[in-house]
């Protein structure tokens, strides 16, 4: 059984919640218990469907607002996968959200709500997806049955759409389009009577085809010192295991491996999960490490192959999305947390400010605020082991935290 | 047919790094175990995340007094086993202390002023980080819980002011007095723990088989009326019936339900089979629609 994460964005009233609703009805993924709620609340508004939306929108200012809030994690299964959808918030202030939800994400369907077409709101969900490298994306063209089901109207939003495209950065990106309605059920689960001129996939048909394999970087394993495991018991006296996640590839026993900063070098020993020994730890397993030699590593470290280092430097530039009320200012000091690893920054320039509705850059940047995308240069109080995101999303990626109040005020993507 | 376990896979690799993220950037983290399948899940994530060493953190068990009495005889069992350490604080002594008053009437239940008694645990430990068993797929505001969630001294859960988790960091910074209750499987489904715990042959308290128990009826819902735990109106008739428990709360807030379930290869099937939602059977979250939400953000877990 493969795991499919997608992300959802659209903006208020796309129908996103209800799309997500709908595609748990379709799916029978909704318990009974849930269905009678969902059917008594719809009844008391006075409504003459069923709202699906009320499925997800689960905070008391959301019900009240009609809106969605926070990131919402929905989790159904059919029998080839088994999926987690991040219902994110498609207000411009929530942006942050949108990025959070796209960087666990491998896929992501953009909703379109067809009166409407491609809007800046549109623009922005696209530019974060493929900001972000996410695999897939799926343009959702929402609420056909308000449009008499029209192909022209589809076919103009789909044109529309596709001058985005020559703009995107990460051009590798798979891009699907599928008219729909969620209220009415077409093309979500079910194909459509109403749109004979589509002869694509729906929704879930095109989910469950998707490749779920992660393609960064395959075999640049990285593997960041976790926690340092010391049992100081008679039977483990001497036991020196390091704790980690791989990422990106596969170790395995007998590999050569450069510990960083040190740089010392050493094999692998024994890789173990719980109390079993692996030959192979295979990529984004919890795996515990021990080495041919005593050297001392310490969390924050890092273990890679002897021919495959990553950039280590104290200076690099960034792609930045900023999400805290504070304002980003030159010179500015945050605590930089690159995977487990945090060091002290120190924002050195603000390159330019990039407009997520592709209407440009803009230079001579004072300040960032809320929701600000922009290219700037850290330099740190001690050298980081990194690759460029576009080849290592993990180990191209970090959260910048504020010292005062202790909040993830930022994301950046290392160029 | 083979079972199909490769799904379970990335979540416990996901749990376990999540675990050992808490031992690391944590002083006083504490497991927070109420003898429920969850909280044992937990038990063993925490023992694969830390193996060859042991479990470098305590479990406490808020006790609400209105336990199964097979739950807390499992707890003691398992603590003493794996040699760990436990800390148990009473409910009933911060009714003594006249901290919390007991419900009363119909629907009473301990169940929220656990609250309190967890508050001032938390206090009185110092501990800066609580791991807990809640998954998102249980209801719709813990949905968007994150998977470490930052409370306030009052233990207050602020929704509108998370902070963005992204990919894998786990920002665990915090000021004096605030803590972390952190959700390693966040998630997980239902489904998937109970295919755990079959996959690494966990056991479980007994309750959670089918077995024969004196019961009645109210609300459609199936109440055990052993120990008078649970208030029963004079004309809600005993009867004997086989059911399980598919959740192991407080005793006045969890519902049985009907079942011949008596290995854990039948409650798989049947978990796999059901059209209601776990949390369907827990009278707590059917006070309003927004009972949990309400709960959280006065610091209920």
């Amino acid at each position: 059984m493969e795991v499919l994460k997608i992300a959802t964005a659209g903006s208020v009233d796309d129908g996103k919640s209800t799309l997500i609703g709908r595609i748990l009805y379709d799916t029978k993924s909704l318990t009974s218990d849930k269905l009678d709620a969902i059917k008594n609340t719809s009844k008391q508004k006075g409504y003459d469907y069923l709202d699906f939306s009320l499925a997800t929108d689960g905070l008391v200012a959301e019900r009240e607002q009609g809106i969605t809030i926070d990131v919402a994690h929905i989790y159904f299964s059919t029998q080839t996968k088994s999926y987690i959808i991040a219902d994110t918030p498609g207000h411009v202030e929530y942006t942050r959200n949108m990025v959070t939800g796209a960087s666990t994400s491998q896929a992501a369907i953009i909703l379109i709500d067809a009166r409407k077409g491609v809007i800046e709101q549109t623009n922005r969900h696209f530019f974060i997806n493929n900001l972000l490298r996410v695999k897939d994306v799926i343009v959702a063209i929402n609420k056909m049955d308000l449009v008499d089901f029209s192909q022209e109207i589809y076919n103009k939003i789909k044109a529309d759409f596709k001058s985005l495209m020559d703009k995107r950065d990460y051009q590798e990106q798979n891009i699907t389009f599928i008219p729909v309605s969620a209220l009415k059920g077409d093309n979500v689960v079910h194909k459509s009577n109403n749109m004979p001129w589509y002869d694509g996939q729906t929704l879930l048909e095109h989910f469950e085809q998707l490749d779920t394999k992660d393609i960064y970087n395959v075999g640049t394993p990285r593997f960041p010192v976790q926690y340092v495991i010391r049992p100081k018991t008679e039977e483990f006296h001497d036991f020196r295991g390091y704790a980690g996640k791989v990422y990106g590839g596969e170790l395995s026993i007998g590999d050569e491996v450069v510990a960083l900063p040190s740089q010392t070098k050493s094999k692998i020993k024994e890789i173990f999960v719980y109390d079993q020994l692996y030959q192979t730890a295979s990529r984004r397993s919890s795996v515990t490490i021990t080495l041919e030699d005593d050297i001392n590593l310490s969390r924050g470290d890092m273990l890679v192959k002897v021919d495959d280092l990553p950039i280590i430097d104290k200076q690099f530039t960034a792609t930045i999305s900023w999400m805290d009320s504070q304002n980003l200012v030159a010179g500015n000091k945050y605590v930089l947390q690159h995977g487990v690893n945090k060091v002290l920054a120190k924002v050195d320039a603000i390159h330019h400010k990039i407009h997520p509705d592709y209407s440009g850059i803009e230079e001579n940047i004072k300040a960032l605020g809320m929701n600000d995308i922009a290219t700037v240069t850290f330099k740190l109080n001690k050298p980081i082991f990194f690759d460029p995101f576009k080849h290592h999303r993990t180990n191209g990626s970090f959260i910048l935290i504020d010292s005062h109040s202790n909040n993830t005020v930022g994301a950046g993507f290392i160029q | 047919m083979k079972k199909d376990t490769s799904k379970i896979n990335p979540l416990e690799n996901e749990a376990i790094y999540i675990i050992r993220e808490v031992a690391a950037q944590f002083e006083k983290p504490v497991l927070l175990f109420s003898g429920g399948k969850d909280s044992i899940t937990l038990v063993r994530l925490a023992q694969k995340a830390f193996y060859p060493a042991k479990i470098p953190f305590p479990l406490m068990h808020i006790d609400t007094g209105h336990n199964f009495p097979e739950t807390i005889e499992f707890r003691d069992r398992l603590v003493n086993e794996l040699g760990l350490e436990l800390i148990v604080r009473k409910v009933q002594d911060s009714i003594n202390q006249g901290k919390v008053k007991e419900e009363s009437g119909k629907y009473a239940s301990r169940n929220s002023l656990q609250t309190t008694t967890l508050l001032d645990a938390i206090e009185e430990f110092k501990f800066d980080a609580c791991i807990g068993g809640a998954r998102r797929d249980e209801e719709k505001a813990r949905a968007k819980e994150r998977i470490f969630s930052v409370r306030d001294d009052f233990g207050q859960w602020d929704e509108k002011n998370q902070r963005p988790e992204l990919f894998d960091m786990l920002n665990g910074q915090i000021q004096l007095g605030q803590n972390v209750r952190v959700f390693p499987i966040s998630n997980w489904t239902e489904l998937d723990v109970w295919s755990y715990i079959e996959r690494e042959n966990i056991e479980i308290p007994s309750i959670y088989f089918a077995h024969t128990r004196a019961t009645f009826l109210r609300d459609g819902l199936i109440w055990s009326s052993d120990d008078d735990v649970v208030y029963r109106d004079e004309d809600e008739v005993v009867e004997e019936r086989v059911v399980r428990f598919r959740t192991v709360g407080d005793m006045s807030c969890t519902a049985a339900v009907l079942s011949e379930a008596a290995d854990i290869a039948s409650v798989v099937q049947e978990i796999r089979d059901s059209t209601i939602s776990e949390r369907g059977a827990r009278i707590d979250d059917k006070r309003s629609e927004a009972a949990m939400e309400k709960r959280k953000q006065q610091g209920y877990f």
